[in-house]
């Protein structure tokens, strides 16, 4: 599964490292505009640039304090899951990549949920964070899947799910495969207790995410400027062996083909999303 | 028939027999001997397959494919084309049948098998209207409670930009909640390539098997080569590293298990193979036909829901 372009990994890799490590009185380039932005900026406006617009890498907790209110939120355990099924090592062995990443980004692994009020409104976040090994698919990420799916029912609310993802991660092979099951059955299980649920697509979300439960929500919400799709570019040009429009599988390009309901600002995320929530609910 | 690398001294033996047969006379003793002498080396080749050696056997050209199948073992078929929205995409046949009296629908991913048929089934790969349609006789067969056998033989869904155009991304995802949907028992059988999202589109069963020296895998190994090894020399270092033969995913517990193909392989012994095949889905159709379908459907959702938790 040739999910994610390489073009697009380096980038935001990049763009995420420099802003983790850039202390706190520095100046930082865009990384689309080149404009200086004073960090406490940058934070303020939710890792979007003030002159462009450019929607800039948020890692989760960010992502869960920018949603909930009052920034209040408990994210919830998930079950433990077999640790390198398949004993994989390419260049580097799986289990030191995986060590690697959760130094990197302090958390378990690539997904995380946590529930919380959105406007007063009970609702249930799931994450899928390009941050810990480009938020690829493994067998936790279905476990939490499943685990946010079942929060949602028990407590009656909503499940919101956002998304950053290459695919599949290859060294779980045939059990990262899997997860597209077992995430589709997750959404298959809030489908029938006809609980809302709301996909929001950041940027990248593609391959075995995109063709699993990122696409069947109930609303799908892209984020500003996200590039969503199954192959990547790279992949595609290289089989029909010429150039893509620039604005082949952007958000604004989705949603003039009818994939998604609306491409929404990230400042503006919060609200669209306690509306419809509110609405879906009303009748409750 | 085309040998494979490591079937080159079993090529040399089955040209001798053949003339030593032609010749008639004394020379059959000769040729029964030689048969013999080829069939302990064909099962000690294949005794020693490297998962490599095994992702080459699940390609080959003279494997059964699901037409070969549906003319060998569904009586009384009729295709049922399109998806009622854009076209017949014809990497994937499906229609209703019988299988041993049993009516049921069919539904597999075709590669074709020379230049014509393989681009009429675009190798293989299908596209979101391929998807589609196998979602919509999904939901046929749930209607009429006929049990559902899907073939999976695919290098992955087709990557092109009129796959993105009509999203196929969201195609296999509906076509994998049609399949946990349904309460008609389903079996899903990986008859040669298990390619990726490809695959597991028709992949979500009650019962999932794979012939013996079929593939299952997240990616190709040269794709997994290129990606992680930087270089797609190292696509035999990928096939192991990926454990993605039978033996492995029975292990795993992703498949429940996997159907015996005759000496040589599947492309040695065609109609043995399918005999196979066809025994299989008898038996697993009639062990499901006591549950109900409320049952049938719990089954799949809880097999699935505790895939990978132990491995
Ligand atoms: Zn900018």
């Amino acid at each position: 599964m040739n999910w994610i372009s390489d073009i697009l990994r380096p980038r935001i890799k990049t763009l995420f490292s420099k802003i983790k490590e850039v202390p706190e009185n520095l100046w930082t380039p865009c990384p689309k505009c080149s404009t200086l932005l004073y960090k406490k900026n940058i934070d303020e406006h939710m890792n979007v640039c003030s002159k462009c617009d450019f929607h800039m890498a948020l890692d989760r907790q960010e992502r869960f304090a920018t949603l909930f209110d009052d920034k209040k939120f408990t994210e919830i355990e998930i079950p433990d899951v077999p640790a390198d099924p398949l004993d994989f090592k390419d260049l580097k062995k799986y289990e030191a990549r995986l060590k690697d990443a959760r130094d990197e980004t302090k958390e378990k692994d690539s997904a995380s949920v946590a529930f919380g009020k959105i406007d007063g409104s009970d609702a249930v976040v799931f994450i899928l964070d390009f941050a810990f090994m480009g938020g690829s698919m493994a067998a936790y990420v279905g476990e939490a899947m499943i685990s946010a799916a079942k929060t949602a029912i028990k407590k009656k609310a909503p499940l919101i799910a956002i998304t950053t993802s290459g695919g599949a991660r290859m060294q779980e092979g045939i059990i990262s495969l899997m997860q597209m099951a077992r995430t589709t059955l997750a959404v298959n299980m809030v489908r029938d207790a006809k609980l809302p649920y709301i996909m929001i697509l950041a940027n990248p979300t593609f391959g075995g995410v995109s063709a699993s439960f990122a696409m069947l929500g109930d609303v799908e919400i892209a984020e500003k400027g996200a590039i969503i799709g199954f192959a990547g570019r790279r992949v595609i040009e290289q089989a029909i062996k010429h150039k893509l429009p620039p604005e082949f599988q952007t958000a604004e390009y989705l949603m003039q083909q009818g994939d998604v309901d609306l491409v929404v600002h990230r400042h503006g995320l919060k609200s669209t999303l306690s509306n419809i929530i509110k609405i879906l609910m009303g009748s409750k | 028939m085309q040998y494979l690398d490591f079937e080159k001294e079993v090529k040399s033996l089955d040209d001798k027999i053949n003339s030593a047969g032609n010749k008639g006379g004394a020379s059959v003793s000769e040729a029964q001997s030689l048969i013999k002498k080829r069939d302990s080396m064909l099962s000690d080749i294949y005794s020693k397959l490297e998962p490599w050696d095994i992702v080459e056997v699940s390609r080959h050209p003279n494997r059964p494919h699901t037409v070969d199948y549906i003319a060998g073992m569904v009586s009384d078929f009729v295709e049922l084309r399109g998806d009622r929205m854009f076209s017949d995409d014809q990497a994937i046949v499906g229609g209703i049948g019988y299988i041993n009296e049993r009516p049921i629908m069919i539904i597999g991913e075709e590669k074709g098998n020379d230049t014509e048929t393989r681009l009429r089934h675009n190798f293989g790969s299908p596209k979101p209207e391929g998807y589609r349609k196998a979602m919509r006789l999904t939901k046929l067969a749930d209607k009429f409670n006929l049990p559902i056998v899907y073939l999976i033989d695919t290098a992955g869904a087709f990557p092109g930009k009129e796959s993105e155009e009509r999203n196929i991304s969201a195609s296999i995802a509906e076509s994998i909640q049609a399949c946990l949907d349904v309460s008609v028992p389903t079996i899903s059988i990986v008859i040669g390539e298990g390619g990726s999202g490809g695959a597991i589109a028709i992949g979500v069963a009650n019962k999932v098997m794979m012939l013996k020296n079929s593939i299952y895998s997240v990616i190709s190994p040269e794709g997994c080569a290129a990606i992680l090894w930087k270089s797609a020399d190292s696509k035999k270092t990928a096939a192991e590293a990926l454990r993605l033969t039978s033996g492995d995913l029975k292990k795993f517990g992703v498949i429940d298990e996997i159907i015996e193909e005759p000496l040589g392989g599947a492309h040695r012994d065609r109609p043995a193979t399918i005999r196979n095949v066809k025994a299989a889905i008898d038996k697993a159709f009639k062990e499901m036909s006591k549950l109900s379908p409320e049952a049938v459907k719990a089954a799949r959702w809880t097999k699935f829901e505790n895939m990978t938790r132990k491995i």
